[in-house]
């Protein structure tokens, strides 16, 4: 199994990421440049956070273009894993890839703390080594986390149990004073319709050792890693 | 020739930044406001030899495809 990290210009998570698959999971990674194109020798995939571009224009808008997003295009469609992250998310919105949009918070301002998100579903690749309902604490660092998509998309969502991660308070409920950002209905996080893609804002690639005060993140990248194991052990 | 852009947030929108906007202004004794909403503009100078028909046709595809975001944003154009 082989992960790559996407590199943009004004990407800052992406170190982050490549050491958590380095050296908790465990596995072969590299760093992909966004002029590069050649994904077939990858398993997964993960968008990390930062300013790509800058945030110029919206945040994730200008990533959009880069070479290397229609090979993830073309890599999602063949059922690959695709992990985006903060900035990353971002990008797959802007990209088409998941549904909706983030906007600026509801207060306006970079927040930058420890939230809790709550794990709606364990059908997905990402978090099927997670128990549903536990609740994770990881941090944000966003301006632009502020879910917001129209009614028949949010519908969607719910029908179809695409709603992975939502804001809750240290017991798991979902109140407005939990939800840092005004993203609708809690959003912290949302899956694709072949659940193969997955965009979230918290960072659990910040929160996988207890010496940065959570490691409730690892479970995210043990998921991928058992789901790709699984697939290889088929081949 | 030039082209204009302007890109708003869809009215079903919230703006957070024109509510904050709005607050200032009224705090600077203005009172009869409404609503404020924020948007960009855009100029974008093309080349002249175009015709306004297809000057618009690439402004507008500009604008649908790269300056605004249709799931959150509406887009006007004008050309001159």
């Amino acid at each position: 199994m082989k992960f790559g990290v996407i590199v943009f210009p004004g990407s800052n998570c992406d170190h982050d990421a490549y050491h958590v698959i380095s050296k908790h999971v465990g596995q072969p990674v590299d760093f992909i440049w966004h002029r590069d194109t050649d994904l077939s020798s990858y398993d997964a995939v993960i968008i990390p956070g930062g300013f790509s571009y800058g945030d110029y224009l919206r945040a994730g808008a200008l990533a959009r273009f880069s070479p290397v997003m229609n090979s993830v295009k073309d890599f999602a469609a063949r059922g690959r894993l695709v992990l985006g992250i903060c900035n990353g998310f971002q990008i797959l919105c802007e990209a088409g890839l998941l549904p909706g949009a983030l906007i600026r918070n509801r207060d306006l301002h970079f927040i930058c703390e420890h939230i809790n998100i709550r794990v709606e579903t364990t059908e997905t690749a990402f978090t099927n080594r997670l128990r549903a309902g536990s609740v994770l604490s990881l941090p944000i660092a966003h301006a632009e986390g502020n879910y917001v998509c129209d009614d028949k998309t949010l519908e969607e969502l719910q029908r179809e149990d695409r709603i992975i991660f939502r804001y809750c308070d240290a017991g798991g409920e979902t109140t407005g004073e939990a939800n840092p950002n005004g993203s609708r209905d809690s959003i912290a996080g949302i899956c694709n319709s072949a659940r193969n893609v997955l965009g979230l804002m918290p960072h659990p690639e910040r929160a996988c050792e207890d010496l940065l005060g959570s490691a409730d993140g690892s479970g995210v990248f043990s998921s991928l890693a058992d789901t790709l194991a699984a697939q290889v052990s088929v081949y | 020739m030039k082209a204009k852009v302007y890109v708003t947030l869809k009215p079903s929108v919230l703006d957070p930044q024109g509510k904050a906007i709005q607050h200032s202004v009224e705090l600077l004794g203005f009172n009869a406001i409404a609503d404020v909403r924020q948007g960009k503009y855009f100029e974008i100078e093309l080349d002249d030899k175009l015709n306004e028909q297809s000057a618009r046709e690439s402004a507008e595809r500009m604008a649908r495809e790269v300056l605004s975001n249709p799931v959150i944003e509406d887009y006007r154009v004008e050309i001159e």
